[in-house]
Formats: structure tokens, sequence, C-alpha cells
């Protein structure tokens, strides 16, 4: 890959997303006898989904949460709710999903962005948990014991296929589409660029008459309602939710290491985050033979150490030094990595 | 009866409660010295308990006999930790921060699992198993000797800390980096000091848990979530603030579990972290 210049002119790369995408619509039917595959692309893009979700206010807002999975679980469970008790369907249920994920954000928000740097870390860690042990202890909900999805029809409609998986792959790539454009559109609009200035200096925006509480709020409602969203996926996906499943740490760890491995606060960053991701994961996976040892998330953690230490920008920001937020925030880091050495 | 098991309750509690101050006293001696955050160090509390568990298994060591061997090599791993990972990350962006030691925890938890399986694995019938009789009331031995044990280890903090020239040093190097370094201070070796100690805290933790408790590779997220709270609680880099949040967290846990729900015991702990960081952002003994 060669490095990506900003004079350079918008056509080609518009051309070549096209042809991505176009390629992408077509894949499945070249893939049709792979079902390894066609399941890995289809983690790709739920997790990549997940990663721009977390992006909205890890990324561009600079609000660090480690507690994202409980919308995941939120979505996951309203949805699952609404069909097991009043048979709507679940892409109703997406919206629900979105919405009360979106709710339930805000409620915790209000409290928490009070807090700031390693406090908030900590509430929203605290929040997550409390709320693992809330839905496990819920017998209404299922419990420890989870939820099952009924089968129904194959199809758009019940959003299930059991036979042919390329439906899935279908609808998370149009989830993935649809949060890509939103995170372009992001990027450019004026929130966007309210966000960003308030992750680099809160004092500056506040000054300039804006209200960070109301901003990070709705960077919190739109970030919680693409996790809740993509969260009614899985469930349809999976057909089976716990609370171990869609409310444990490791997810809502997973769904912040994605967009930091590809580079925090960029579009693309999520993207690349999970094509690196998952496929580390699905194979390792695969050649330790599922021996439940967790190789995959040997790698990863070594990865993470990686990148935090020596490309804090993610591998977007190895490719474009400059323009994207990500990497200039983090330059410090590279320049004065040896200060303290200096001291002594 | 009742009084007895009162009791029971209140000494299992502060049994937890020295724990949880003595992981937390760790965490909040790096965080008060150079401002991070050691997510992995629920990990460091799940090394030291594999180290007591295979010391007993292999050689029959029992957790008390390898109590010092394993805080001695707890503090070569923290001072190794910060070497090679920390000191990389400590100029750049919070979060640089944060994933630096998140990753570093995931891939303790992973290697756990990857080399001794998921299994619970508890240490039976060491020194300190069974029960200790005072009059009509039976106390259970393992978290008595973790009230002595983690108080003695506190006390010894305390002292290192706030009576000796080389704690004098690291306090100066947390107050003032720059004024610290003019004086002559190695500012980098008091940075790995508390990693070291920090870690040694955990390793002691971790020997006088495995007595009473099974060890496994996400057994670091039970009680560091816990330790969070009370380093927030107590404010985070203030040792006195841990020791006494610890104490109350033990107590309230261990009678959240017997009044509420046996499920629902870290609720309150969790419920309470939110109400005093709202109430008192800096935690209750916490600096400006």
């Amino acid at each position: 890959m060669t490095e990506i210049s900003a004079s350079e002119s918008r056509f080609p790369r518009h051309v070549a997303l096209a042809a991505l995408l176009i390629a992408l619509v077509l894949l499945p039917l070249g893939l049709g006898e792979r079902p390894f595959e066609l399941r890995m692309l289809t983690v790709i893009f739920l997790y990549a989904v997940l990663g721009h979700g977390w992006n909205v206010l890890g990324g561009y807002a600079g609000q660090t949460s480690i507690g994202h999975g409980v919308f995941l679980g939120i979505g996951a469970y309203t949805s699952t709710l609404l069909v097991l008790k009043l048979g709507v369907s679940p892409w109703l249920g997406m919206l629900a999903g979105g919405a009360m994920a979106a709710l339930v954000g805000v409620l915790i928000g209000i409290p928490c962005f009070r807090l700031k740097g390693h406090y908030f870390v900590i509430a929203t860690l605290v929040v997550a948990e409390s709320a693992y042990q809330l839905f496990a202890a819920w017998d209404w909900i299922g419990g420890a014991l989870g939820l099952q999805l009924p089968i129904s029809p194959e199809g758009y409609a019940g959003l299930q296929f059991h036979r042919h998986k390329a439906g899935y792959y279908y609808v998370a790539l149009g989830l993935l589409a649809a949060a890509t454009g939103l995170m372009w559109w992001l990027q450019r609009s004026r929130f966007g660029f309210v966000l960003q200035a308030m992750r680099d200096d809160e004092d500056a925006v506040r000054s300039l008459g804006f209200s960070p509480l109301a901003y990070k709020l709705a960077a919190m409602a739109l970030s919680a309602g693409i996790v809740g969203t993509a969260g009614v996926f899985y469930a349809q996906y999976v057909l089976f939710i716990d609370p171990a499943s869609v409310l444990a740490l490791h997810l809502s760890v997973l769904m912040a290491l994605i967009p930091i491995l590809g580079g925090a606060g960029t579009v693309a960053g999520p993207i690349v985050g999970a094509a690196v991701l998952v496929p580390i994961s699905e194979y390792s996976r695969v050649w330790f033979s599922g021996s439940g040892r967790n190789a995959d998330l040997l790698i990863y953690g070594l990865l993470i150490m990686l990148i935090a230490a020596y490309r804090p920008a993610g591998l977007v920001g190895m490719f474009s030094q400059s323009g994207e937020g990500g990497a200039r925030r983090n330059k410090p880091a590279a320049r004065e990595a040896n200060a303290p050495a200096n001291s002594g | 009866m009742s009084e007895q098991l009162l009791i029971q309750l209140l000494v299992s509690g502060l049994g937890m409660g020295f724990i949880f101050a003595l992981i937390a006293i760790g965490l909040t001696l790096i965080y008060g010295v150079m401002g991070v955050v050691n997510f992995a160090h629920g990990e460091f509390l799940m090394l030291a308990m594999y180290g007591s568990y295979f010391a007993f298994a292999s050689w029959g060591a029992d957790p008390l006999v390898s109590l010092p061997f394993v805080a001695v090599a707890m503090f070569v791993f923290g001072v190794l930790v910060y070497y090679v990972l920390v000191r990389r990350v400590l100029q750049g962006a919070m979060y640089a921060q944060i994933f630096a030691t998140f990753g570093l925890m995931v891939f303790l938890q992973a290697l756990a699992q990857f080399s001794f399986g998921a299994d619970y694995l508890a240490i039976r019938s060491s020194l300190l198993s069974g029960v200790v009789e005072i009059g009509s009331i039976v106390l259970p031995a393992p978290q008595l000797a973790a009230v002595v044990g983690a108080s003695v280890a506190t006390g010894l903090i305390y002292l290192l800390v706030f009576r000796t020239g080389i704690g004098r040093s690291l306090r100066a190097a947390a107050q003032d980096r720059q004024a610290a370094a003019t004086l002559g201070i190695n500012v980098d070796h008091m940075y790995a000091l508390a990693w070291g100690i920090g870690a040694a805290c955990v390793g002691v933790a971790g020997s006088l848990l495995s007595n009473f408790y099974p060890v496994f590779p996400r057994v670091g997220a039970v009680f560091v979530l816990a330790a969070y709270v009370v380093v927030a609680l107590g404010g985070f880099g203030s040792v006195h603030g841990a020791l006494v949040a610890g104490l109350a967290i033990g107590l309230l846990q261990v009678l959240a579990g017997f009044f509420v729900s046996s499920q629902l015991k870290f609720v309150p702990v969790y419920l309470l972290y939110l109400v005093v960081v709202l109430l008192r952002p800096r935690g209750l003994f916490g600096r400006n």
C-alpha cells in the first residue's frame, strides 16, 4: 500500500470504494460452498460496526469507555424479548434495540460524564459489570440460563437464515455500509468537529459557548445506538443469548480494541481493526483446534501492547502521517517516550 | 449463635477487606507516583496465586513458606513490566496508557489459560487450613491469617513510603517529577520501584488468598474490580484511603452477600463507587 496524499484527486478513491462494495456484494456467489469464509466476513462486518459505535464516543469524543458491552447486551435482549413475549419483527426490534441502548446510554452518561479520566473509565467498567450481574440474576429475562430465539421460517422477514447464510452476510454488510456512511458524515459535520475539538481541548470548546455535556450525551446516544442495533443482529445471527455471550467484559474490551488497533477517531480504523483481528481470532481458533485455550486472545493481547507502545495512532496512522485525528493526538508519545530516562 | 455468626462474618469481611486493601495499595501507589492505572493488576494477582499454587503442588511448599519468594518474584516482574512496557507509553495519550496495560491484562489472562487451562485449582490442607476456636467462636484460619499477614504488609509499606529515605524520594517523584530530578533523584528508578512495590503487594495478597480461594485464569477480575472501587473510594494515590476503603468494601461485600443475595454481592460495592465519586469526585481521601 502506498501513502495516500491529501492532494490526490478524489475521483479514483470513490471508484475504488464502489468497486470494493460491488465485489463484496458479489462475493457470496463465489463463496457459496465455503461457509468458513462467509462466516468470517460476516463477523468482520459485525465487529467493524461495533467498532464504529465505540469510535463515536471513544475515538471522536475522546471518552474512553470499557463498558460498551452493556449496549450490545441491551440491544440483543430488547429485540429477543420483543420477539419472545410480543412476537414483534426483529426489524422493528432493531429500531427498538438501538433506541433502548441510546436511552440507557444517556441515562448512564448523565452521572458518568461528570467524571474525568480514569474515574470515567472505571465508572464504565463498573456499570457494565453491574449490568452483567443484574441480568444474570433477573429470572424474567432468562437469568444466567439465557434466552433462546424461536426458530422462524428462513428469510429476510424474520431475519433468520438456516441454510443460506449469505442472508446474514448481506444484512451485516448493509449495517456496515450504513454505519460507515454515518461516520463519513460525522467526520465532516459540525457535530463531529465539535466532538473532536472537545476531545482535544474541552475548556476551549466550552468557552466558545458549546455545552460539553450535551455533546457528550449526544455522542453517547449515537454510539450506544449503533452498538445496540448491531446487538440485535448478533442475537438473530446466533439465536441464543445469555449474559456471558452479550454482556461479558471481554466484549467491551474487544469493542474498544478494534478501533484502537485500526486507528481511533478515523473512519477506516474500525474496519481495518476488525479485518485484522477477526481473521487472527478465527484462524488461531482453527490452528489450535478449538481447545478453548484462547490462543487468539494471546495474540491480540500482544498486538495491543505493541500497538500502544509503538504505534499509538493505530494501523491507519502508519499510512497517513498527518490529518487523521487519532494520529495527531498521540504524537507526543513517540517523541517523549524516553523522557524519564534523561531525568536521572 | 447469631452473635457468633456476626463475628464470623466480620472476620471474613475483614479478611477480604485486608486483601482488597493490599491489592488497592499497590494500584494506588503506582497511580499516585506516575498517574497510570494498571489495568493488569488483577492478572498480577493471578500470577502470584499460580505461583503459590505451583510451589505447593510441585514442591509441597506451603503458601506461607513461599510467600516471600512470590513477593520478590512479583517485585522483579513489576519492575520488568515498567521497563519493557509502561515506560514507553508514559508520555503518551491517556488511552495509549490504558490500552498498554489492558493489552497486558488480555495477554496474561490468555497466557494462563493457554498454559494451565481454565480449571479451578485449589490448595488443600495447607498449614493454615482449618479453623481457630476461641471459646465458642469458630473462626476460619486462612481469613485470620489474611488479616494478620495483610496488616503486617500494609504496615511495612507504610513505613517504607513514609519513614525512609527511599520513600521520601518516591513521594518527591510523585509530587513533582522535574523538581525531584533537579534534586538528584532518579525519577525513572522511582517509577520502576513503584511498579515493583505495587506488584509485590499483590504478590503478598495472592499468597494469602491462595489459602482460601481457588486460582483460575480470570480470578483477577473478581478482585481487581473491587480494588478499583477501593482506590477510587479512598482517592487515587492515597495509601491511607486505600486501607480504610478496602476494609469498608470487604465488610460491605460480605454483609451484602449474606443479607441481600450472594449472586449480587458486588452490586452494592459498585453502586457505592458511583455515589462516592459523584459526591466527592476525588474520593474520600483524595488530593487535588
